[in-house]
């Protein structure tokens, strides 16, 4: 199931007018996200970035319209069977589990590892710096330290799109820079396609990366971070960040 | 894959359609059946036991939540005294102590021979207490829900926000102030529901009216449907009334949907919001006498039951065959009880989060709602209803007696489902909510699921709900009162045997055998659940 995304290079993703209705409010995407780069989406809270990636993932389905991804139909696939990885704000390791047995679970879902599982996942280990607390239990783990067992479970799960929902939001600034620092490292080595969910426009110029602006519950601006952060960025977009309303 | 989790919920509401179903429908049909016979029996006997019902449970009520309210306050004003935690813990008890060991234990302290009446003979007064009849069935449901209401309210008050506290000490609020703005509208929002709840429990109650009741003066429907059954075998005047009680249960629990349920209060101590208020001298005082006074109604009987249970010939008792037999019987009814209450419970849990999960934002539907309606159909119908039902249909094809094991059984697991149900169901369902997409996304299904995620997550409280339901059924009187005989004892029906024949002493002694092992569920139970809410706050994967 997992062995086509093996090769650990990006794909694309295509959401082909895609429909989603979230209660009363109607969604409305059509977007292309290119191989092995990196998405920011930003907007206001209830725009649809969670479900924009929430779709991806495979977590909601799409009313109408087609996802791809590596030029494969997803649409109705089920979350497991999606090449992609997704980290959450919260929530995303078992609290009964070790730090080893919660990225094992990446490799193989019964936990039954053999020696190249447990050395991929040595290796994730010390890729995000958690050389020596293999054993330890989410609870005795600082907020980034879990946040970077996540990150090293999907690097075990080698799927060439990585997910991010808000995953650093609960971090002090600091540590979100070194958090951002090291998904930005490990996806030029590894050449996923990243799709991060923020509330920090910062961070996308951080990662150099495309800026996708919702808004209401579609597209309203998409570009580079840094042409659409600029002064001359959209109006609707500069109004969220309060530019308008501090240059007035 | 198709999830089997609504399956498991289907089975699990079909066991529990059939067992107050049957029950109902073979009284619907007894009542059809003879109608001559039964509207006779709708006579001024069976109405004065009716009135008899509503007027000790609603005094029962008034009486539980008039002293539950003060003494909760007290308690919750003095939240870091000393032995504040093992008040806390004593009044848990009477929610797992068998009602009969409750009985002797309060026989001890307010009977004829009991410590108050040997108080009013050293103070000189000519008054011998009379334990039997009205005034003893109030003093023992008192002493079941005076604890319960306070923990209850208790519960309610620790709700209120710290920042009420911080201002009303900044505003120099007085004690009335503070009750009237502050207490009073918290309790009050949950007044309803645990005055309700209290009434509902004594409406209800059977162990107590049938040992502290004095004949047809103070007999309840429970007690007269057991009486009509066991003794007179007038099938006709058990239907009705078995009719006239589901009507009063329904009544009351439409009443209770209609003012809502009170705060659940979980199992375990609580930590009371901080106060900013500083109490006077005289408060203090008051508070401190209530706490007492409370502690002392609570705990006396209790100790009286240790006492007297010492007392008696325990080497002799112990080496009894019959007791023994009684005891092993006990524990296996109890442990298969607590296992198949586990099992529905389980099912019921799982199917409701899995149709809630997988609806998203629709409104439930009707399955999922009578899963949750499933878990308390105890409520609407009785044990006592559904003994009587089932025992009134089956002797047309069997001797009702050879099917006490079953019956015990089904009956005292459905018992304690409300319980295990409300155990269980937070735990799943924040487990649920934290682990659903996690293992959708990693691909854990099946029995990788249920033996790497789910069972280290449900083994804890799945071991509260075990030791609980057993506790409640080991000391359950009700339907083995109806199908018990010779060759089926349990522990509470030889205590009953015992008490019958006037073997007080013995009667005591076994008591106190019941009365520790329920309490060493108890507290297996009240462990277990403390481990429960401290993994919960450090449950932050």
């Amino acid at each position: 199931m997992a062995e086509h995304s093996r090769h650990f290079t990006g794909a694309s993703i295509r959401l082909d007018t895609v429909d989603f209705d979230y209660g009363d409010m109607a969604m409305h995407f059509d977007l292309t996200i290119e191989p092995s780069t990196i998405t920011a989406v930003i907007g206001p809270s209830g725009s649809g970035k969670s479900t924009l990636l929430n779709l991806i993932a495979g977590f909601e389905t799409a009313k109408y319209g087609r996802i791809m991804i590596a030029g494969t139909e997803v649409t109705h696939a089920a979350p497991s069977e999606r090449p992609v990885s997704m980290v959450f704000q919260d929530n995303n390791l078992f609290a009964h589990l070790d730090v080893a047995a919660n990225i094992g679970l990446g490799r193989r879902p019964d936990l039954k590892l053999n020696e190249t599982d447990k050395a991929a996942i040595a290796q994730a280990i010390q890729k995000v710096g958690l050389s020596g607390k293999e054993k330890r239990k989410p609870e005795a783990l600082s907020g980034g330290e879990r946040q970077r067992v996540a990150i090293a479970r999907a690097l075990v799960r080698n799927r060439p799109v990585l997910l991010l929902d808000e995953a650093f939001a609960s971090l002090g600034p600091a540590l979100r820079h070194e958090m951002l620092d090291l998904v930005g490292i490990l996806q030029e080595k590894a050449g996923m396609t990243m799709v991060m969910v923020t509330h920090h426009p910062d961070d996308a110029l951080r990662l150099n990366s495309r800026l996708i602006f919702l808004d209401n519950g579609k597209i309203a601006a998409s570009g580079s971070a840094k042409e659409l952060l600029s002064d001359n960025g959209p109006s609707l977009l500069r109004k969220y960040l309060g530019a308008e309303d501090s240059a007035q | 894959m198709t999830s089997l989790k609504p399956l498991a919920g289907a089975l699990a509401l079909t066991f529990l359609a059939v067992l107050a179903g049957g029950a109902c429908l073979s009284l619907a049909v007894e009542a059809l059946r003879g109608s001559t016979e039964g509207f006779a029996a709708f006579d001024s006997y069976l109405w004065r036991i009716a009135r008899f019902t509503l007027l000790q449970a609603l005094l029962s009520m008034l009486l539980s939540v008039a002293f539950a309210i003060p003494l909760a306050r007290a308690l919750h004003a003095h939240p870091a005294f000393l032995g504040r935690a093992v008040i806390l813990r004593l009044f848990a008890l009477p929610l797992a102590l068998p009602a009969l060991v409750a009985v002797l234990g309060i026989t001890s302290i307010y009977g004829r021979n009991g410590l108050l009446a040997a108080l009013f003979g050293w103070l000189g007064l000519d008054v011998i207490p009379n334990i039997y009849g009205l005034t003893g069935i109030l003093i023992a449901h008192v002493f079941f829900n005076l604890p319960l209401a306070t923990r209850l309210i208790l519960s309610s008050l620790d709700s209120i926000p710290e920042d009420y506290w911080k201002l009303s000490s900044q505003l120099g609020m007085g004690g009335w102030a503070r009750f009237r703005l502050i207490e009073w509208p918290v309790i009050l929002r949950n007044l309803s529901g645990i005055a309700g709840l209290v009434f509902m429990l004594c409406i209800t109650s059977f162990t107590i009216v049938l040992t502290l009741g004095g004949g047809p003066r103070a007999t309840t429907l429970e007690v007269a449907i057991y009486q009509s059954l066991h003794f007179d075998f007038d099938i006709a005047r058990a239907v009705s009334l078995t009719l006239v009680q589901l009507c009063l249960t329904v009544a009351v629990l439409s009443f209770l949907s209609l003012t809502g349920r009170p705060t659940e209060e979980g199992f375990s101590l609580r930590t009371t919001t901080r106060r900013f208020d500083q109490p006077s001298r005289g408060t203090k005082l008051w508070n401190g006498v209530l706490i007492v006074l409370g502690l002392l109604f609570v705990a006396l009987p209790m100790a009286g039951t240790v006492v007297s249970g010492l007392a008696a010939d325990l080497t002799r008792l112990l080496g009894e065959s019959l007791v023994w037999r009684a005891i092993l019987t006990s524990l296996i009814i109890g442990a298969s009880a607590a296992a198949l209450s586990l099992i529905i419970s389980l099912a019921l849990v799982v199917a409701r989060e899995y149709l809630a999960s997988q609806r998203r934002y629709a409104p439930p539907k009707l399955f999922e709602r009578s899963l949750d309606l499933g878990a308390s159909l105890i409520m609407v119908v009785p044990p006592i209803v559904i003994g009587a039902g089932w025992f009134i249909l089956s002797r047309r094809f069997v001797d009702p007696f050879s099917l006490a094991p079953i019956m015990v059984v089904s009956v005292n697991a459905a018992m304690a489902i409300p319980f295990a149900f409300r155990i269980l169901r937070p735990t799943w369902d924040t487990a649920a909510s934290r682990h659903n997409r996690l293992c959708a996304q990693l691909g854990i299904g099946g029995w990788n699921r249920l033996y790497l995620i789910d069972w280290p997550v449900l083994k804890r409280p799945s071991s509260v709900a075990f030791a609980f339901a057993m506790a409640l059924s080991l000391g359950d009187l009700g339907t083995i009162a109806l199908f018990g005989n010779n060759s089926i004892q349990t522990l509470p029906y030889l205590l009953l045997q015992r008490m019958g024949s006037y073997r007080t002493q013995d009667a005591a002694g076994l008591a106190l055998v019941l009365g520790v092992l329920c309490l060493l569920l108890m507290i297996a139970a009240d462990r277990g659940a403390s481990t429960l809410a401290k993994r919960e706050v450090r449950n932050i994967g």
